[in-house]
């Protein structure tokens, strides 16, 4: 078998590699780079103040609560929309890329508009006493809405791929509907599941637009990361943004490789192995 | 028997396909009644507006910077990813799709790390007059940033599940790798390609976070659609932020469900996979 037949191939990595450090590699590097000055005793002060430890704390929590949220209701959507002759079906299916369709910010205007004490679904949840806009619940709503369409377009074709008749043999032994559910397809769509949870947590830990306007912003309670990055630029301490955003990068790449590690996985039980 | 079913099968769907209405349609059915809420009216004196023309106007010309950038880019990773082999090729598609894990703040604070006067590039360009910084140019960069991979991921999927035979076939006929490039593989990307470019457009004219950072939001210079929605949403001028808000919904949308139907329509001809 003859290697690379195709001639180029120094030129076009080159080409594509200059390209990609350009854009991503070395903005990212600086920001990195930039967080260099801090002191010790700063570093320190500013990763473990209360205001800091809060956001993170904010952060992540609300990420994950959000994404597991998105991982029931993204397997339950996925299976209905695998169902065939469902009525509407297409109609459910757009309906489902309308989260990422939405630029953010036209999200966070309206979810905070939808959510606030004057909401449509606000103003009756007021009433009963649970408040949405302004507290940590709006957040998880708003990043929840976010990370939905990607749980459910990463378990769609995982539920496409199961084999059919483990299915049907589950049911022909006699098991119920939500027993097959929980024993055959659950246990099956495993890793598809836990990668869309890791792809959600990726997009929503660091959501800035849809999150800002429902947040309130109050330091130390609804503060995000991203925001609070915001906050030290605008007070002129870039340094300490960039700290935290390295701390966020760090963050980051640890979701990638998990994600990385995950569909290698997903590949594997496709084939079989 | 048939009925139990039945009536089992709309128990499951049911809650889900409500769930998923008061989760994704009110939201859209909010941003439809605030738009309209001010009347025809709000909505003429809306584009009469020369702040919020200039932000059009912006945001329109730094869209069309990140979609050359990211959609030439796109074709080029695409071809250099899918037809050759070398090392790192993982590390490469990696650092490729990492801006869809990098918070839009980051990429923001990114471009000011890289770009703001105190940084030696930055205060080299500054003094032969070019401003980067708060500027729309780095404005354009921090949204080429963010909507790096669109263009890239779509292409590179669609020539890896193709393999090289087209390209061993026209180099076996004599062209050049330049005329492969040109002549078989661009036409066998076109539709990968275009959803990519949608959804990459999509993205670039709603950033918000990465915009946001590096934008110094001067009204009627340096801000965008969003920005600009968001000023006037805090100036408590809800009314003419959810017309503005909707339009940009609208497009974003548009281009969405236009890329959904491109790509139907590639996978109905075997196209796409």
């Amino acid at each position: 078998m003859k290697r690379d037949p195709i001639p180029g191939r120094t030129v076009a990595l080159a080409a594509t590699a200059t390209v990609v450090a350009l854009v991503v590699v070395i903005p990212l590097a600086a920001v990195v780079w930039s967080a260099h000055g801090v002191t010790p005793e700063r570093l320190r002060a500013l990763l473990l103040a209360p205001r800091t430890l809060a956001a993170f704390g904010l952060t992540l929590g609300a990420a994950a609560l959000a994404s597991a949220i998105d991982v029931v209701l993204g397997l339950w959507a996925a299976w209905v929309l695998s169902a065939p002759g469902l009525p509407g079906r297409a109609l459910l299916d757009a309906l489902v890329d309308l989260p990422f369709a939405l630029p953010t910010a036209v999200a966070g205007l309206t979810l905070s508009t939808l959510y606030g004490p004057h909401g449509w679904l606000g103003a009756p949840l007021l009433a009963h006493g649970i408040a949405v806009a302004y507290t940590p619940l709006g957040i998880v709503l708003a990043l929840a809405f976010v990370g939905l369409p990607f749980v459910v377009r990463t378990v769609q074709p995982a539920l496409a791929d199961l084999p059919r008749d483990l299915h049907d043999a589950a049911s022909g032994l006699g098991a119920s509907a939500v027993g097959v559910a929980l024993r055959v397809t659950i246990p099956l769509a495993l890793p598809a599941l836990a990668t869309g949870f890791a792809l959600a947590l990726a997009r929503t830990i660091g959501e800035y637009g849809s999150v800002v306007f429902i947040a309130g912003n109050f330091p130390g309670r609804t503060e995000i990361v991203p925001l609070l990055i915001l906050t030290h630029l605008e007070e002129y301490d870039q340094a300490g943004a960039a700290v935290l955003a390295t701390v966020m990068l760090l963050v980051a790449l640890a979701l990638i490789l998990a994600i990385n590690a995950l569909q290698r996985r997903i590949v594997r039980v496709q084939a079989g192995v | 028997m048939f009925d139990r079913v039945r009536v089992g099968g709309f128990l499951a769907v049911a809650p889900i396909v409500l769930i998923l209405g008061v989760l994704i349609v009110l939201p859209l059915a909010t941003v439809i009644a605030g738009a309209l809420a001010g009347g025809w009216f709000a909505l003429v004196a809306l584009a009469g507006d020369p702040a919020v023309r200039a932000a059009v106007r912006l945001s329109m010309v730094v869209a069309l910077a990140a979609v050359v950038v990211n959609a030439s880019f796109g074709l080029l990773a695409g071809w250099t990813i899918a037809k050759y082999r070398f090392p790192g090729k993982a590390l490469l598609i990696t650092l490729i799709d990492a801006p869809l894990t990098v918070s839009p703040v980051i990429a923001g604070l990114a471009v000011v790390a890289t770009f703001g006067e105190r940084t030696p590039a930055g205060g080299w360009l500054a003094a032969h007059g070019v401003h980067v910084a708060f500027a729309p140019l780095g404005i354009a960069l921090a949204t080429t940033l963010v909507t790096f991979p669109y263009v890239a991921r779509a292409v590179i999927a669609q020539l890896s599940a193709q393999g090289r035979v087209l390209e061993e076939a026209a180099l076996g006929l004599g062209a050049s790798a330049w005329q492969t490039f040109r002549l078989v593989t661009v036409p066998v990307a076109r539709a990968s390609f275009l959803n990519g470019l949608l959804i990459c457009n999509a993205r670039a004219l709603g950033e918000f976070g990465a915009v946001s950072v590096v934008s110094g939001n001067v009204r009627g210079l340096t801000q965008t659609i969003p920005l600009s929605f968001a000023d006037l949403y805090n100036d408590a001028r809800s009314e003419a932020a959810f017309a503005l808000a909707a339009g940009l919904a609208l497009v974003a949308i548009v281009l969405a469900l236009t890329a959904r139907a491109l790509a139907r329509h590639a996978a109905a001809k075997g196209l796409l996979t």
